[in-house]
């Protein structure tokens, strides 16, 4: 299945998580905006030392499927040092809204 | 909108408290495979599993994968093979060669294990019945990923006392024939009352004859999860609590929903129950009696034990039922003994008996599970224990079951050790005194008073 291609499926969670250094925001968001995957929201916070980052993406316009995009983003988390997890994100809405 | 503090939270569950999917089930029916030629039956059944369950394993982790939650097992449940083969089968062979059908077409779809090598005789045996039973050693012996299941009781119909003195006999065989294992094959059998027809676990998952062509099945865990949550409410009382046991059952039952109904829809078969049982595993952090201990005993198995037990069991099933539009299955706690290393401490340092085990099955899902006994254990007795077992079931309206491995050559003090999700367990000493004049009378016990509803 395509995710990309299914209109239903609205939205995926890209959480990036590790030590904080300069030019993660900007690495994500740069392979983001080259494959036409539009940012809702981001927030971020520190935990306990960490950089705790969360994006809720669309990626209804991008061409690519959604397991290459996990790989390309879980390389760049690598590169950066950091882990790059992206989910879809009715497993989030299930658990935590009626 | 989601934000960040619950997207941890979850990841969270995942990551250090090993929240996961235990299980995505495909029950298939196999009536239409019946055929008076034992060649034919055989290839249908392996065409029918195979077609039906064909994306079962990519499905599973492509799902893994998209929301980021793991898959453990992939299983199928088929419909009791003693019905399946009742008009081809006229030796225990002939039954066995359809154990090999099963066992292959899971192979050949990547399932990990195959229930349904069952028979349904709580009120009595079939010629076909009994020799699907008498052939379960062999079986078993020779398959890998083959399961089997038999019911001998019911609240409605009472206990099939032959068939129960039967199985304590097939039990001993089953130990003796992977005696070379520790008698590992015994895992791989476990007797019911009141079998659930849509149970997604092993070693007692069958597709029941109530139920649709194929349905999808999902077992849920998350005892860790659990535990984590009341390390937080320490001295708070039970109202506090049940509260948080409630909470986080629904949030761990609301994946399984998701995964369920997500499966169903990729592999195009309708989405029959979430199963909101604990199930733990001998993993660090995966344990039902470490919720105990978190509830308040030194160890599972002090004096509290039922009681923490029952009240964890009935706030996991408040908060469950809940999140799915549909539950079933078992559905509650599990409290093996192999499986879960806090069960393994509590009889290591003496804390739990049999008889304890006997009274928590009382109150919560399943029955006396993954506990090794000594290997000279008579048949009658061990027939004797699940007698007792299914007497509880019946009695109280409730699934219970055994699933007990007498592993030849071994006595109390020694260690057997099954490897992986099947852990390790301390040989538990057995009452030593007889019921074999019990168990000899043969025929069956009447249904009790209080199944006479019509």
């Amino acid at each position: 299945m395509v995710i990309s291609m299914d209109n239903n499926v609205e939205k995926t969670i890209i959480t990036v998580v590790g030590k904080d250094t300069v030019g993660i925001i900007a690495k994500v968001c740069t392979y983001l905006s080259e494959h036409n995957i539009n940012v809702l929201d981001i927030s971020q916070t520190i935990v306990s030392g960490y950089f705790n980052m969360m994006m809720i993406v669309d990626m209804n316009q991008t061409v690519k499927e959604f397991s290459e995009c996990q790989k390309d983003l879980d390389e760049i988390g690598q590169e950066i040092g950091v882990l790059v997890k992206c989910q879809r994100a009715e497993i989030f809405d299930m658990m935590h809204r009626i | 909108m989601i934000n960040i503090f619950e997207v941890n939270e979850t990841n969270n569950m995942v990551e250090h408290e090993n929240l996961d999917v235990r299980t995505i089930t495909i029950g298939i029916s196999l009536l239409d495979c019946i055929d008076s030629d034992l060649e034919k039956v055989r290839k249908k059944v392996y065409h029918k599993i195979t077609n039906v369950a064909k994306d079962l394993a990519n499905t599973a982790k492509r799902i893994e994968r998209e929301f980021g939650i793991p898959i453990v097992n992939k299983r199928i449940s088929v419909t009791p093979m003693a019905l399946i083969g009742g008009a081809a089968c006229r030796t225990t062979e002939d039954f066995a060669s359809l154990a090999d059908m099963m066992d292959l077409a899971a192979e050949a779809v990547g399932a990990d294990l195959i229930g349904g090598y069952s028979a349904l005789v709580s009120k009595g045996m079939t010629e076909a019945d009994e020799l699907l039973i008498r052939s379960i050693p062999v079986a078993l012996c020779r398959t890998k990923r083959v399961c089997s299941s038999v019911n001998l009781a019911s609240t409605k119909t009472g206990i099939n006392m032959d068939g129960v003195k039967l199985m304590g006999e097939i039990l001993l065989e089953v130990a003796e024939r992977s005696k070379d294992r520790d008698s590992a094959d015994c895992m791989k059998l476990v007797v019911f009352c009141n079998a659930p027809d849509d149970n997604p676990f092993m070693a007692g998952a069958f597709h029941g004859v109530t139920e649709a062509d194929a349905v999808i099945n999902v077992g849920v865990s998350g005892p860790g999860v659990v535990k984590r949550a009341l390390e937080k409410v320490r001295g708070e009382n039970f109202e506090v609590l049940c509260e948080t046991i409630k909470k986080t059952a629904f949030k761990v039952t609301r994946v399984g929903q998701l995964v369920a109904q997500e499966a169903s829809r990729q592999l195009g078969i309708p989405f029959g129950i979430v199963d909101l049982s604990l199930a733990p595993t001998p993993a660090v952090g995966d344990s039902v009696a470490d919720i105990l201990c978190e509830i308040g005993l030194e160890y599972a198995g002090a004096p509290g034990t039922t009681a923490a037990l029952a009240l964890l069991n009935d706030q996991v099933k408040k908060g469950g039922v809940m999140a799915s539009s549909y539950v079933g299955g078992l559905s509650g706690a599990f409290i093996p003994v192999s499986e879960d290393r806090g069960m393994i401490k509590a009889v290591e340092a003496g804390a739990i008996t049999l008889e304890k085990l006997e009274a928590m099955t009382c109150v919560c899902s399943v029955g006396l599970d993954m506990i090794a006994i000594p290997g000279d254990t008579k048949a009658s007795t061990i027939s004797g224990m699940i007698a007792d077992e299914m007497a509880l079931g019946m009695i109280n309206q409730k699934t219970t079951a055994a699933r007990l491995i007498p592993v030849i050559g071994k006595g109390v003090g020694e260690t057997v050790e099954f490897g992986g999700l099947f852990g390790y367990a301390p040989i538990m000493p057995v009452n030593k005194y007889s019921c074999e004049a019990f168990i000899s009378r043969g025929g069956r016990i009447p249904a009790p008073i209080h199944s006479f509803k019509n």
